[in-house]
């Protein structure tokens, strides 16, 4: 048998120009029944990127380093998971704060005050790393300067969102900011989500909650996200509630979502 | 009652029918969360052994919620067919796994058998049961399901074109669905996932769907995926709705933090049958499934979630479903971890939907968090085209962009019907031809053949 002939890469199908109205993945083209091969790779890349995300850690470093210019103190603590596969099959472990971290926040509250931000790494660490110091340069000084009461800061690792609620109490917080990296997406591997509780306390559910997602420059950008979560932390503190009341009592807050856990299709 | 079985000088003791159950599950994570799992493997093996020994009548006197409480355990009693049961009601649970496996359980056997299966007592014996033998009974049995055209034949694999979009833009889910039908998907159904559940969004894409399958005389249903209350909405205000759409549950209580009951599926089923749109069949409701639902709304009773599910397929069969399809990987690591756990589950839920007598289709599916990839899912996607799978999904590149999830392709689909020789349902297959998408054999023919390329949809012209 003489050379075979090198194929052809194969060409995108002839309606490649429906592109422009979805970033899904049309018009893909084929070779027998697979896609081209560089289609093969760049879903394997994304994939890749979101696996990563899965698996990376808070900067904490970088983070200890940046995040003392808000004039806040910073302060590390653990949940009950302790590794990242365990975090992954026992989410009621990530909602409770490890012993140390319980004893260690609760010496840290000097009385009542109104915020208090918390940052978790969530299913992407990638996200607060990127993403938590350029928006919190904004909202700090927007919320110090309304004359609110922050806590110290508190970085959270193996931190489902509902740890939040503990870290609050402790706090003697009126309110908990937690800032958490979304579960990644094959298009956005460091998407973050703002999850807000009025009342903070154990034993809340999505319900007493509200959310903005999709913090990321090619998302809601950084000053955008800040001007929302200005608007609504400080309605929540009027208003003395958040959840599912906040989201009925004002038509701005429709689009929000409750951003649970574990969705279901439909 | 309590059971036990003992192993050299350790007696394993079981509390519970339901319990022996939880405990003779194949590992996986929503069990060990619940709390239900065996706590080795050799309690697992003890718990197999007691289950094989226990009588199938027991599964009717012992219920696993109580009856009392819940309505799909009423709905489990008060249904169930004692004359099918009859030729099997001295059976043990390891004596239908042997008499599953034997050549005496062919299709005319086992469709017969059905209305006298619970589900606890096919959950029970799929515990028993390895993957190959999971796939090699649910191939015998063939459940044929009609609408616009006929879904489930032996030798024939369906797909939902699932063209979701995650701000439900027109012309975005126009866009990715032409894609599909240009690829051959669609013939289970046209069927989005909407962004949100407003109903005049959702009629916007019911209008869309009918519009073009119109257009182009598609024999299939189309589908928007809302709550069944916004589809009995739509239905009075005369949207074109096919069939109607409902997540459902095995236990009462997670019903109803879906915000459903029977009696509300049961006016669904009622109202969209009297639209009386479906040309060839009166199957009209699409249900959708997955283990770990009950306990992820804490409303499992103490159930090992694949029993749960099992339940689940109850209350499907009730309304004669179109279609049911376990979104098998899409709830993520805490109850499904890896490759494995899927597969095993996904495996499980279409032998069991399938004994029961349902239309399973499976979503072959993960998402970013747990352990696994594609080639997980193309080990899983083969393994359910050898089952005999009824259906699986459609979706441009596998990515979806509104659910934030992987699945299967359009090329999936493809490779699958080639490497096992399946067909679309036929009254599509015809269409595929008649509008040169694909050949008489079923191959795909080149792209620009396609007529439906000289005349785009509405949508995607304005």
């Amino acid at each position: 048998m003489g050379d075979l002939p090198a194929p052809a890469s194969p060409a995108p199908d002839p309606w490649a120009g429906l592109r422009a109205f979805t970033d899904a993945r049309i018009a893909l083209g084929r070779t027998g029944t697979s896609v081209p091969l560089h289609e093969a790779l760049a879903f394997r890349l994304a994939h890749a990127h979101a696996r990563d995300a899965v698996y990376s850690e808070l900067d904490a470093s970088k983070l200890l380093a940046d995040l003392p210019e808000l004039g806040l103190p910073v302060v590390q603590v653990q949940s009950q998971a302790a590794t990242r596969p365990q975090y992954l099959q026992r989410p009621d472990l990530g909602r409770q704060l490890a012993e140390a971290a319980r004893a260690e926040l609760a010496g840290l509250a000097a009385g009542e005050c109104d915020v208090a931000l918390v940052l978790a790494d969530g299913l992407s660490a990638t996200a607060i790393n990127t993403h938590a110091p350029p928006l919190l340069r904004r909202l700090v000084p927007a919320l110090q300067a309304a004359g609110l009461r922050l806590a110290p800061l508190v970085l959270a690792e193996q931190a489902r969102v509902a740890l939040g609620d503990e870290v609050g109490q402790l706090l003697r917080a009126r309110l908990v900011l937690v800032l958490i990296g979304e579960r990644p997406g094959l298009s956005a591997p460091d998407s973050l989500g703002a999850y807000f509780t009025h009342g903070p306390r154990p034993g809340l559910t999505d319900e007493a909650r509200n959310c903005v997602s999709n913090i990321r420059p090619a998302g809601l950008g950084y000053e955008a996200a800040s001007d929302k979560l200005f608007f609504l932390l400080g309605e929540a503190l009027r208003r003395q509630l958040s959840g599912v009341g906040l989201k009925d009592e004002s038509g701005r807050l429709a689009e929000e979502n409750s951003g649970g856990e574990a969705g279901w299709p439909g | 009652m309590s059971y036990r079985h003992t192993i050299g000088s350790r007696t394993y003791q079981f509390a519970d029918l339901k319990t022996l159950l939880a405990r003779a599950t194949p590992l996986r994570a929503g069990d060990s969360l619940a709390g239900v799992a065996a706590a080795t493997y050799e309690e697992r093996v003890a718990a197999q052994y007691a289950l094989a020994d226990v009588p199938l009548r027991r599964f009717l006197s012992e219920t696993f919620v109580p009856y009392e409480q819940d309505e799909v355990t009423r709905l489990i009693i008060d249904t169930h067919d004692a004359a099918a049961f009859a030729p099997l009601a001295h059976f043990t649970v390891g004596e239908l796994r042997d008499w599953l496996v034997s050549d005496l359980a062919d299709a005319a056997a086992l469709a017969a058998l059905a209305p006298g299966l619970t589900p606890e007592m096919v959950a029970a014996v799929s515990k028993l049961l390895r993957n190959q033998e999971l796939i090699g009974v649910a191939r015998r049995v063939e459940v044929v399901t009609r609408f616009r055209n006929t879904l489930g034949l032996r030798g024939h694999l369906a797909t939902r074109l699932q063209p979701n979009h995650p701000t439900d833009d027109l012309r975005g889910i126009a866009a990715s669905l032409v894609d599909g039908l240009l690829y051959g998907s669609g013939d289970a159904v046209l069927g989005i996932n909407p962004a949100t559940d407003n109903p005049r969004q959702v009629g916007d894409l019911l209008r869309m769907l009918d519009g073009v399958r119109q257009q182009y005389t598609i024999p299939t249903q189309s589908c928007v995926l809302c709550h069944v209350t916004t589809t009995l909405e739509l239905i009075k205000q005369g949207a074109p709705v096919d069939i109607a759409f409902q997540s459902i549950a095995g236990t009462e209580a997670a019903n109803k933090s879906f915000g459903i009951s029977l009696s509300l599926l049961q006016e669904a089923q009622a109202a969209t049958l009297a639209l009386g749109r479906g040309t060839l069949g009166d199957n009209a409701m699409y249900f959708e499934t997955g283990q770990g639902s009950a306990l992820s709304a804490n409303a499992h009773h103490g159930l090992d979630q694949q029993t749960c599910e099992a339940r689940a397929y109850a209350v499907a069969r009730r309304y004669r479903p179109l279609l049911v399809n376990s979104v098998v990987g899409f709830i993520g690591p805490e109850y499904l971890y890896d490759g494995k756990q899927i597969i095993r589950a996904a495996l499980e839920d279409h032998f069991c939907g399938k004994l029961l007598g349902l239309p399973m289709g499976v979503d072959v599916c993960y998402t970013n968090h747990a352990e696994a990839d594609q080639d997980d899912m193309d080990t899983l996607l083969t393994l359910l085209g050898v089952a005999g799978c009824n259906f699986i999904m459609g979706i441009p590149g596998a990515d979806d962009i509104m659910l934030g999830y992987q699945s299967t392709s359009f090329h999936d689909a493809l490779y699958l019907r080639q490497v096992l020789g399946l067909k679309p349902a036929p009254e599509f297959a015809a269409w595929l031809a008649q509008q040169g998408i694909f050949d008489e054999y079923g191959r795909q023919l080149p792209a620009k053949a396609a007529r439906l390329l000289g005349q785009l949809p509405a949508a995607l012209r304005a």
